[in-house]
């Protein structure tokens, strides 16, 4: 399965017409210790760039933006209770949202691990 | 242009021990280490940390009727405090809101004071202004650590018997591996701990004997936050500013009853008529009944939605593990048990004012 990343530090996987999207390992360890994640509620349609949640870290609050248009069909609920999850496992178990994709030709405009890896340094 | 950030002579101790630098009222200071802040904050709780605080203002004020001078200018006694002994105040301005807070220590032939990093640029001109005839020292030749903790009297004690013989807001001279260094047991966490003023040639080698004990580890300014939020400690520039005064703050503790009586400090006359009919607002600790942490800035909300303060201090409480915060509401909410909304991005989440600390403090009185 394809892995893309965006500008904003995500990570987005592809299965059918249906993608996960989860923060990075970097961006996690740049946020520092997780305490509180707030989610999207299931059925809320957004757009590329809109702020979909916002992770809470013991330092301070930054904002989760869409990769791409479309719609949560999940939200991942072991974050409300183990939010820390997302400093262990980000790129896997502590994945954010399920969401149907809108526009699939958007994934293009998107980085693979290559050009992610030298985004970051 | 701004000038470049200042280190303390500390620096590169810090970046060696993995320190993440930040800029800190204009100095470049850890932050944190490898650790983390939530091990840091724990470690602080259980056993003892390690802080570099040199970024602070030390001061010597000398000569005659300093006591009585100082008392001009901060609500707090300074005749009766007895050589030896520390004492936490504030400067207030004409209209009874805080300037900066401070420790004062009386070391006998001098006061010694400690104010705030972004303040000590306008507390020196302050008080070389208002205390005549005093002389009014900055030193820029010593570095200020803080090991607070359970373990700090025993991280500190064994480089330094002294140190065990002293109580909560005590100050003795003493030699830490052979420097002559003045040891404070006070602090800013709510545990037991000293603030210790070191020779900056020797700042290294002390620093690096605490450190040498296994149960002191180096602590930045992240968890020096959350420690003094969850003691209910406030922080100059959130809880506590110009506007603000120290009976709105809380802080009539530090106000001895003869200043209280007499006055004669800047903005007395609003501070004894709070201190007699009461305040409009009052500073309280606020608990959010959810997890998602309240920031500064966050809006206070009586049940009927009408506003009634806000948040000047917010975070996650690592040793409370929930958010805890402290702000402002008007004196008829400032009840422990009201319960409160936090308008949290636009949306509100419920709360319950309480009292502070939400960490019992830990002195050794």
């Amino acid at each position: 399965m394809t892995t893309y990343y965006s500008d904003d530090h995500e990570w987005i996987t592809v299965d059918g017409d249906i993608a996960t999207i989860g923060i990075t390992q970097h961006a996690a360890d740049q946020l520092g210790e997780i305490v509180f994640v707030e989610q999207k509620d299931v059925g809320d349609d957004f757009e590329k760039g809109d702020e979909i949640g916002v992770i809470e870290s013991v330092k301070a609050a930054s904002e989760i933006y869409a990769p791409v248009d479309g719609e949560v069909v999940e939200a991942n609920g072991t974050l409300e209770d183990a939010p820390g999850s997302l400093n262990e496992n980000p790129e896997g178990d502590a994945w954010i949202y399920k969401v149907k994709l809108a526009d699939k030709a958007q994934l293009e405009d998107l980085m693979d691990l290559d050009g992610y890896k030298a985004l970051i340094g | 242009m701004a000038d470049a950030p200042k280190r303390t002579v500390l620096y590169d101790l810090h970046v060696e021990l993995g320190g993440k630098m930040v800029d800190f009222a204009g100095w470049e200071m850890p932050v944190q280490y490898p650790m983390g802040i939530m091990g840091e904050h724990a470690q602080c709780r259980e056993k003892a940390g390690l802080f570099d605080v040199s970024h602070m203002g030390q001061v010597i004020l000398r000569g005659e009727g300093v006591a009585e001078k100082l008392e001009s200018i901060a609500p707090s006694a300074f005749t009766t405090l007895p050589e030896g002994k520390a004492r936490y105040t504030f400067f207030t301005n004409e209209d009874g809101g805080i300037m900066d807070d401070l420790i004062v220590t009386n070391a006998g032939d001098h006061m010694f004071v400690v104010v705030n990093a972004a303040l000590r640029h306008q507390d020196i001109p302050h008080m070389a202004k208002h205390l005549d005839g005093i002389e009014v020292i900055e030193i820029f030749d010593r570095a200020l650590v803080a090991v607070q903790g359970p373990k700090a009297e025993d991280v500190v004690g064994e480089l330094c018997p002294a140190a065990r013989e002293l109580k909560f807001m005590e100050s003795t001279l003493a030699d830490i591996v052979g420097v002559e260094c003045r040891i404070s047991r006070l602090g800013y966490t709510g545990e037991d701990g000293y603030e210790i003023s070191i020779p900056e040639g020797d700042a290294e080698k002390v620093a690096r004997a605490f450190l040498a004990d296994d149960d002191c580890a180096p602590s930045g300014l992240g968890a020096r936050d959350s420690l003094r939020l969850e003691a209910g400690l406030c922080l100059y520039g959130n809880d506590i500013d110009n506007s603000t005064s120290p009976v709105e703050a809380s802080l009539n503790w530090a106000m001895q009853k003869r200043r209280r009586e007499e006055g004669g400090f800047p903005g007395a006359a609003r501070i004894q008529r709070e201190l007699s009919e009461g305040a409009e607002k009052k500073l309280v600790g606020i608990k959010p009944e959810g997890r998602a942490p309240a920031r500064q800035g966050v809006e206070v909300q009586c049940v009927d939605g009408n506003t009634i303060g806000a948040i000047t201090s917010g975070g996650f409480g690592p040793t409370v593990g929930a958010p805890v915060a402290m702000g402002y509401v008007s004196t008829a909410h400032a009840v422990p048990g009201e319960k409160v909304n936090l308008i949290i991005r636009g949306k509100a989440q419920p709360a319950e004012i309480v009292s502070l600390p939400f960490v019992k403090q830990n002195y050794k009185r």
